[in-house]
């Protein structure tokens, strides 16, 4: 992940951190907060009002109380009226009096006993194909069109409603048994000014909560009190988000002090409705006539837990189903596999054939009875009329236009399998079968992180066979995240010699206090120079690199944390902290005699060179992704104030005064672009000294800004850019980040396969290009095209010049291949975020931020905003050159703008697109991917939590498209072809018959054998196929990626494939009917044995089929065919010795006669002959690709030992144990 | 080495690792049939000289097939014609109870036919698969006495009109054909057997030995034959030969078997009973004497059928093998694979 992560790590030092000497002006913030919140109601300008200028802080700071609380008062209405939930501390009687809120009990379940029939069929009937199949079960209940049987008709779909009830309740009632145990824990609740133990879900919001060191949290709660006087808490996400690293959480020091078993604490928190944003949270306190603001470092929730902290009191705001973690939990949304919508434009066909099969029935029947009109009377087999009642009557005849109408609704319900229902239960088990596969493919195990293959959606396996584009995230995705100081520039001075102390000599900086040597976790290698210049004090350059390091320790968010070794005498301190990069510059900072000791909410101690130092953190702005850089504002031991700045170079050079000392200023640069053109990620480090006025402007609005309600994060970051101007360059700082295992040869896997791989990573230009190239994204033979603009002028001419150019290039090369067959010129395509800013619509950015920032839309709702929006021809441009171009490296992108640019190729290209990303900023562009991946490493769960498919490693990429991505969308396109063909052939010999009855849907096949059909009779051997079937081993697959293009340019399953399998089908039914028809013509067959035959005509002939195409005979695949024919065999014997039906014995009277088995034979020879030769000379003449391969490794298995199959390409798949 | 191994063994107990099986990484044994040139020309030639003999035998088993077919149902009224005058007449021969409907045909033994010969009537075009037709009977009721009332399905012929039930109910039963024939040869009487002409299994199981009719064929209109109600169900083997209802419309029902050879060129005469209203739609009344083979009667379709498909079978096998000799392709050359034909062409 990038440094873009921090802006999701809102750590706020809020006005309680402040030092004493301004707390007394703590009731003048609320007038100012109001002031701010007037004006956001009249104007919405108030970003623009809050500054430096506005705070006019005489009269406000010494206002009178009275007219304050008045003001105060009346804003509080005002905000009453917008959403706020009101919490009165202590007393959840008055607090839940009004609003109901929720109990703290949770209910994961979705039924109840009593609710579970109802719903759950009301959610399976959200399938259009069981309404049809509900409409036509229904339509067979009424007399007139009585077809079936009432209890044929109904089975197939009460068969397959009954399996997903039972599937649905298991899982509900495993969630019923979760919740149970939850709701029943144990936590320590303050009741009658006594803390008692309760169960969970009996808390109320309102209640003090006692939470002791390893508990975990029941409610999201407000932080009261601490063990720590300062009223720090150290909290465990690992539930929440799956980061393990501690994080800090703050009481206010207004309750910090209060003991509730003592004095009775009272008060109010005004907060936000519930809502999603676990790292976002908003409220006010007001406690003895205080009002304090309380931002997302005051509250912790549930399923944290509290670590090195003995005991803390929180105050519930949020219980049960409304708490944050709650309401995450919700999946990840639902795609749709592209196979699954082309078979849907399939299934129209199909419906348009049974429509025309229908009306073709009917409009006949109609014929024959207007041309027998006069004979209907007296025709023996018809009897229009009935005599058994005094008045002579119609006996079931409505007219001549009902007639057709009745004949038409029959025919429907006859014909009812040509759209195959068993189809979508035969993809949901296959697709079950291919997860099971794909979890348990020991080379997609990492052994590192523990974690195998994750399947999070069941409904898009078939998808990773036909991916496009890969859009991959870089940092912890390509790179392993694991950072390392690797040299810094100080001054305008570079120092790099950072190898110059060998490992084992050095031991690296330690402490000693009181006999105990404390020394970081983490050695660093470092440069002696450095080394030497950061132990003087008073020459300029020591005062130089004392302030970089100073800088280095205290610009961050780190947490020092102590941890005891085997050897009492040595301690270890361990940084903890959300981003890899401060933890590496902290620990260098250490090396270099920086160590930071301490951090509380309102100081750091840092001990440099063995004299401890107490520096108050007055003011922390945090990363943002519109500033890309931190600062802290510190009150210096020598009573100066300071603020630090470090960030990306891009924006730091804008506000760094190069007046001050340009040569320095140019120095830096230089080093940067070195540094980064060796694949480092920099830094840049600024400071600047505020005089007194500055620091009371910059406190008194920031203090307003921190204790707004609205707007709070742009009122901030209006107060950081105020504050962070004119700084003079400290220098920069240079962090290497290591590329995963099998990065590059994944990477040059992908690209022979043709997927177009996109890198969007958030780092400069020389930085990408660099890792680029040791990736392997990028080689030498590339041309490379820079889009670099700042205008959307400018961008659009430099867009439509590397079109030109691109233009020239391919047709030069065309040229060139034609001379001398060289290689195709491959284009790499380096754009970076401004440039994308303008090129993607700016309307679409922000809809598509709202939509993040809350992200609870659907993806289809992302879709439609971009499509609304795409009409821009910029945006058309860009697409059309990176079409062309084989790579393309997005730099410096915002997290957004990854969704943009994901959601632009996908739009317009109508390509598979896959996604995969490991951090938080990667969630947008997960969802908006068809197939988003996310990397189970050691950033937060975030991604993988809204990802499909889950892994550990990059690498494994290469195995799940190229390996399990074929075969799911061979087997799935196969699959799907064989059913339509199946139920089809199935229709059309029920079809011929009608023919040859007077057109009146007597089906000589019984009612019971239809209904078999596709549950017994013919079934399972397509699941087993579809699951275990492999056109080509996987040694093959890896070593010829190009055999990847077969799912790309859907060879497997496509329209032309979809009619020719329609005509074959057509063949198939004609010489399974006419031929029984033809031998059995004028004799004295009757209609149950002539029934028979069919049947087992038919299922011999799907089954053969499908033997025919299988690639793979296992013994499952032998057991599934050939059992499946003889099943049907038994229960075709099964059903003709029940004497109630009309069939009875019929098939032991015709399986008797030679004729019968002639017949069989015939049929099934005759009918499969045109497959047989169209395939033999299809892969005779113009073979596939996949044919090619697999006669390629029948030939190698032949020639060499068996073993071929085991045997594996070492590069991704290293040896197994 | 042995240390090694239990440290595998502990990281092994607390992994995720999925454990190897062949069956989860997919390797499991398998055969990988592959159609190489040969196999599948053995394949074609094969089903040739399987399908040729077997097409050429159930031809000549046809062709043994002695067959005599006597349309008589024009020929055993009084007026032909194709005008409504004419039918009208047809139909009111054959609707009154009290004309006189026999009819003598005579006719010529081809050839030698040795017995059993089977005593066919054939109708053409008419619809014993017709939707209401099959419908309309209860097969409960045929079974046993309990169900007598059980007439439910048997519309419109279920009950008489003071609600007592038919036995047996339905618009089959109730279209029972009653064309009868008498033959014999210039000296004397043929006699025609007519037991064992329904299946055994219907006779033992489908209809009871105490089921008796009732009520049938009692009241207008009627559709055909009339029982002995002396007679249970079960032994009434005309109607059980004609409840199988047939699979197409045009078809053959047995009527008995003659047990005394016909030689060829014997004058023999019929003497039938023209009962049976098939006049009053579009239909057509047949007598059928026939010798039967394996493939059951006179029908030369399958033969041909085989021969046809074994013959192209045999041509395709000759021009798979020509077009192979002449532009063969090596099996499993990577030169064919996709990419690497591009770059070579260009």
């Amino acid at each position: 992940m990038d440094s873009n992560s921090n802006s999701y790590s809102q750590f706020q030092n809020e006005n309680s951190s402040l030092p004493d000497f301004i707390r007394n002006s703590s009731s003048q913030r609320s007038s100012s907060s109001i002031q701010s919140f007037h004006s956001k109601a009249s104007g919405g300008h108030s970003v623009k009002e809050v500054s430096f200028e506005l705070g006019s802080k005489p009269s406000v700071r010494y206002g009178s109380r009275g007219a304050d609380s008045e003001r105060f008062s009346s804003s509080y209405k005002e905000i009453n009226d917008q959403d706020a939930r009101l919490v009165y501390i202590n007393d959840p009687e008055k607090t839940n009096e009004k609003f109901e809120f929720a109990k703290n009990s949770i209910r994961t379940g979705k039924y109840s006993i009593l609710t579970f029939l109802p719903r759950n069929l009301f959610e399976q009937f959200h399938r259009v194909a069981y309404i049809y199949f509900l409409v036509i079960a229904i339509l067979n209940q009424l007399p007139q069109l009585a077809v079936f049987g009432r209890g044929a008709s109904i089975m197939p779909l009460a068969f397959v409603l009954l399996v997903t009830a039972v599937k649905d309740g298991y899982e509900d009632y495993r969630r019923h048994r979760s919740d149970n145990i939850e709701n029943n824990r144990l936590a320590w609740v303050l009741v009658n000014d006594q803390f008692q133990q309760k169960k969970w879900k009996d808390m109320r919001v309102g209640e003090i909560v006692k939470i002791s060191a390893n508990e975990t949290l029941p409610c999201d709660m407000v932080l009261l009190s601490t063990s720590d006087t300062t009223g720090v808490a150290y909290i465990q996400t690992t539930n929440l988000d799956g980061e393990s690293n501690l994080k800090t959480r703050y009481a206010k020091q207004e309750t910090q002090m209060k003991n509730p078993e003592k004095e009775k604490i009272s008060g109010l928190i005004k907060c936000e409705k519930p809502n999603r944003n676990i790292y976002g949270f908003q409220a006010n306190m007001e406690i003895d006539g205080k009002r304090v603001s309380l931002g997302p470092s005051n509250i912790i929730l549930r399923g944290c837990e509290l670590k090195n902290t003995s005991w803390a009191l929180g105050i519930v705001v949020y219980a049960g189903g409304e708490t944050k973690a709650m309401l995450n939990n919700s999946g990840a949304p639902s795609k749709r596999s592209r196979l699954e919508t082309h078979m849907n434009r399939e299934i129209i066909y199909l419906s348009i054939f049974l429509v025309v099969l229908c009306t073709i029935v009917s409009v006949c029947h109609g014929a024959w009875l207007r041309r027998h009109k006069d004979d209907l009377v007296l025709m023996q087999f018809y009897r229009k009329k009935d005599y058994s009642e005094p008045k002579v009557d119609d006996y079931n005849y409505y007219g001549w236009g009902m007639e057709i109408f009745f004949v038409f609704l029959m025919s429907v319900i006859v014909f009812q399998i040509m759209i195959p229902i068993s189809l979508y239960i035969s993809m949901e088990l296959v697709r079950v079968g291919q997860a099971y596969f794909m979890i348990r493919d020991d080379r997609m195990y990492d052994k590192a992180s523990n974690s195998r293959f994750q399947c999070r959606a069941l409904n898009i396996n078939e998808d990773l066979g036909q991916i496009k584009y890969v859009f991959s995230d870089k940092t912890g995705t390509l790179t392993e995240n694991k950072m390392e100081f690797q040299c810094a520039s100080i001054g305008g001075v570079d120092y790099s010699g950072g190898k110059a102390i060998s490992e084992d000599e050095q031991t690296g900086y330690s402490l000693r206090v009181e006999g105990q040597v404390f020394r970081p976790k983490m050695k660093v290698k470092v440069d002696p120079e450095l080394l030497s210049l950061s132990k003087q004090k008073h020459t300029d350059e020591g005062r130089h690199v004392h302030d970089f390091f100073i800088a280095l320790a205290a610009c961050n968010t780190i947490v020092p944390l102590t941890v005891e070794t085997s050897d009492p005498a040595l301690k270890l301190i361990d940084y903890q902290g959300e981003s890899p990069d401060e933890q590496a510059l902290v620990y260098a900072a250490a090396a270099y005699g920086f160590m930071l000791i301490e951090r509380t909410s309102g100081h750091i101690v840092i001990d440099i060179q063995g004299e401890r130092q107490r520096y108050n953190v007055l003011g922390l702005h945090e990363f943002d992704s519109d500033r890309k850089r931190m600062s802290v504002i510190l009150g210096c031991p020598d009573n100066t104030f300071k603020v630090f700045v470090k960030g990306a170079d891009t924006t730091m050079f804008n506000v760094i005064d190069r007046s001050l000392n340009s040569n320095t200023v140019k120095a830096t640069e230089d080093h940067l672009h070195l540094y980064s053109s060796k694949g480092l990620r920099t830094l840049v480090v600024g400071m600047r000294d505020l005089s007194a006025s500055e620091f009371e402007q910059w406190q008194s609005s920031y203090e307003r800004a921190s204790t707004a309600l609205m707007g709070r994060a742009a009122l901030l970051r209006k107060v950081a850019y105020n504050v962070e101007t004119s700084l003079s360059v400290l220098g920069a700082s240079a962090i290497e980040d290591k590329l995963q295992q099998g990065v590059p040869e994944a990477i040059e896997s992908l690209r022979n396969a043709g997927i177009r791989v996109w890198v969007l990573t958030g780092d400069k230009q020389e930085t990408a290009i660099s890792i680029g190239y040791s990736s392997k994204l990028l080689t030498s033979k590339m041309t490379q095209i820079v889009v670099n603009n700042n205008s959307k002028e400018s961008c659009k001419k430099s867009l439509e010049d590397a079109l030109v150019m691109c233009k020239k290039l391919t047709t030069d090369s065309d040229a060139t291949r034609r001379g001398s067959g060289a290689r195709k010129t491959e284009i790499a395509l380096i754009i970076d975020g401004t440039s994308l800013v303008h090129i993607l619509d700016t309307e679409l950015e922000e809809q598509v931020l709202i939509v993040y920032c809350t992200y609870s839309l659907s993806i289809s709702e992302l879709q439609s905003i971009s499509i609304f929006n795409s009409s821009l021809s910029i945006n058309l441009q860009l697409f059309n050159l990176s079409s062309k171009c084989t790579v393309v490296l997005c730099c410096r992108v915002a997290p957004l703008q990854k969704a943009g640019i994901v959601a632009l190729m996908k739009n317009r290209a109508n390509e598979m697109t896959l996604a995969i990303g490991d951090g938080a900023n990667d969630v947008s562009m997960i969802q908006m991917a068809d197939v988003g991946i996310g990397i189970s490493g050691q950033e937060g769960r975030q991604a993988v939590m809204a990802s499909d498919f889950a892994m550990a490693q990059f690498r494994f990429l290469v195995p799940l498209l190229f390996v399990h991505g074929h075969w799911n969308y061979q087997r799935m396109s196969y699959m799907i072809l064989y059913n339509f063909y199946r139920n089809a052939v199935f229709v059309l010999v029920l079809f011929w018959y009608a023919l040859f009855t007077s057109f009146t849907l007597t089906t000589a096949i019984t009612d019971w054998s239809s209904v078999l059909y596709s549950v017994i009779y013919t079934a399972l051997p397509t699941i087993v196929v579809g699951v275990l079937d492999k056109d080509l081993s996987r040694t093959t697959l890896l070593r010829y990626p190009q055999l990847y293009g077969t799912g790309q340019r859907q060879e497997s399953y496509n329209g032309k494939l979809f009619w020719v399998t329609i005509m074959d089908t057509l063949w198939q039914s004609i010489a399974a009917f006419f031929v029984p028809l033809l031998a059995y013509w004028g004799s004295d067959v009757d209609r149950s044995s002539l029934g028979d035959l069919w049947t087992i005509a038919v299922v011999i002939l799907v089954n053969i089929h499908l033997a025919m195409d299988v690639v793979r005979w296992y013994w499952i695949t032998h057991a599934a065919i050939w059992g499946s024919i003889v099943a049907t065999f038994i229960c075709v014997m099964v059903i003709d010795v029940l004497p109630f039906l009309p069939g009875y014995w019929a098939f032991f009277h015709i399986a008797g006669t030679k004729l019968f088995w002639a017949c069989l034979f015939g049929i099934t020879i005759a009918a499969l002959v045109p497959r047989f030769v169209v395939k033999i000379f299809i892969q005779y003449f113009r073979p596939d690709d996949i044919q090619i391969a697999r006669e390629l490794e029948k030939v190698e298995n032949s020639r060499e030992s068996r073993d071929a199959e085991i045997e594996m390409n070492p590069i991704f798949d290293p040896p197994r144990r | 080495m042995s240390s090694g191994d239990e440290v595998s063994q502990t990281i092994s107990k607390k992994s995720k690792k999925p454990q190897y099986s062949r069956f989860t990484q997919q390797e499991l044994p398998a055969c990988k049939p592959i159609l190489t040139p040969g196999l599948v020309i053995t394949t074609l030639i094969s089903i040739g000289i399987i399908f040729i003999p077997i097409g050429l035998s159930s031809l000549s088993a046809s062709e043994n097939v002695v067959e005599i077919v006597d349309r008589y149902d024009d020929a055993c009224v009084p007026s032909t014609g194709n005008d409504e005058a004419a039918k009208r007449e047809r139909l009111s021969f054959i609707q009154n109870a009290k004309t006189n409907k026999t009819c003598i045909r005579n006719l010529v033994v081809p050839k030698k036919m040795k017995h059993p010969i089977y005593v066919y009537y054939q109708l053409d075009n008419f619809y014993q698969n017709h939707r209401r037709y099959v419908k309309s009977r209860s097969d409960r009721q045929y079974r046993s006495p309990k169900y007598e009332g059980d007439t439910k399905t048997c519309d419109p012929e279920s009950e008489i009109d003071d609600h007592k039930p038919i036995v047996p109910c339905g618009l089959i039963a109730w279209s029972l054909f009653n064309d009868t024939y008498g033959i014999s040869t210039k000296s004397n009487p043929v006699p025609i057997n007519k037991k064992d002409i329904a299946w055994g299994s219907d006779k033992s199981s489908k209809f009871g030995s105490n089921v008796y009719p009732k009520n049938f064929q009692n009241q207008d209109p009627i559709g055909g034959g009339k029982l002995n109600e002396s007679l249970p169900l079960s032994e009434q083997e005309d109607l059980l030969v004609w409840m199988r209802t047939a699979a197409l419309p045009n078809f053959r029902k047995l009527y008995g078997r003659i047990e005394t050879d016909l030689e060829a060129n014997e004058k023999i005469s019929v003497v039938i009973q023209n009962n049976y209203n098939t006049y009053s739609f579009d239909s057509r009344k047949q007598l059928v004497l026939s010798t039967t083979t394996w493939i059951g009667g006179k029908n030369d379709f399958l033969g041909k059928a085989y021969i046809t498909v074994g013959g192209i079978c045999l041509f395709l096998a000759i021009a798979f093998l020509l077009t192979y000799v002449i532009k063969p392709r090596p099996l499993g050359d990577p030169a064919y694979l996709s990419w690497n034909l591009n770059s070579a062409e260009l």
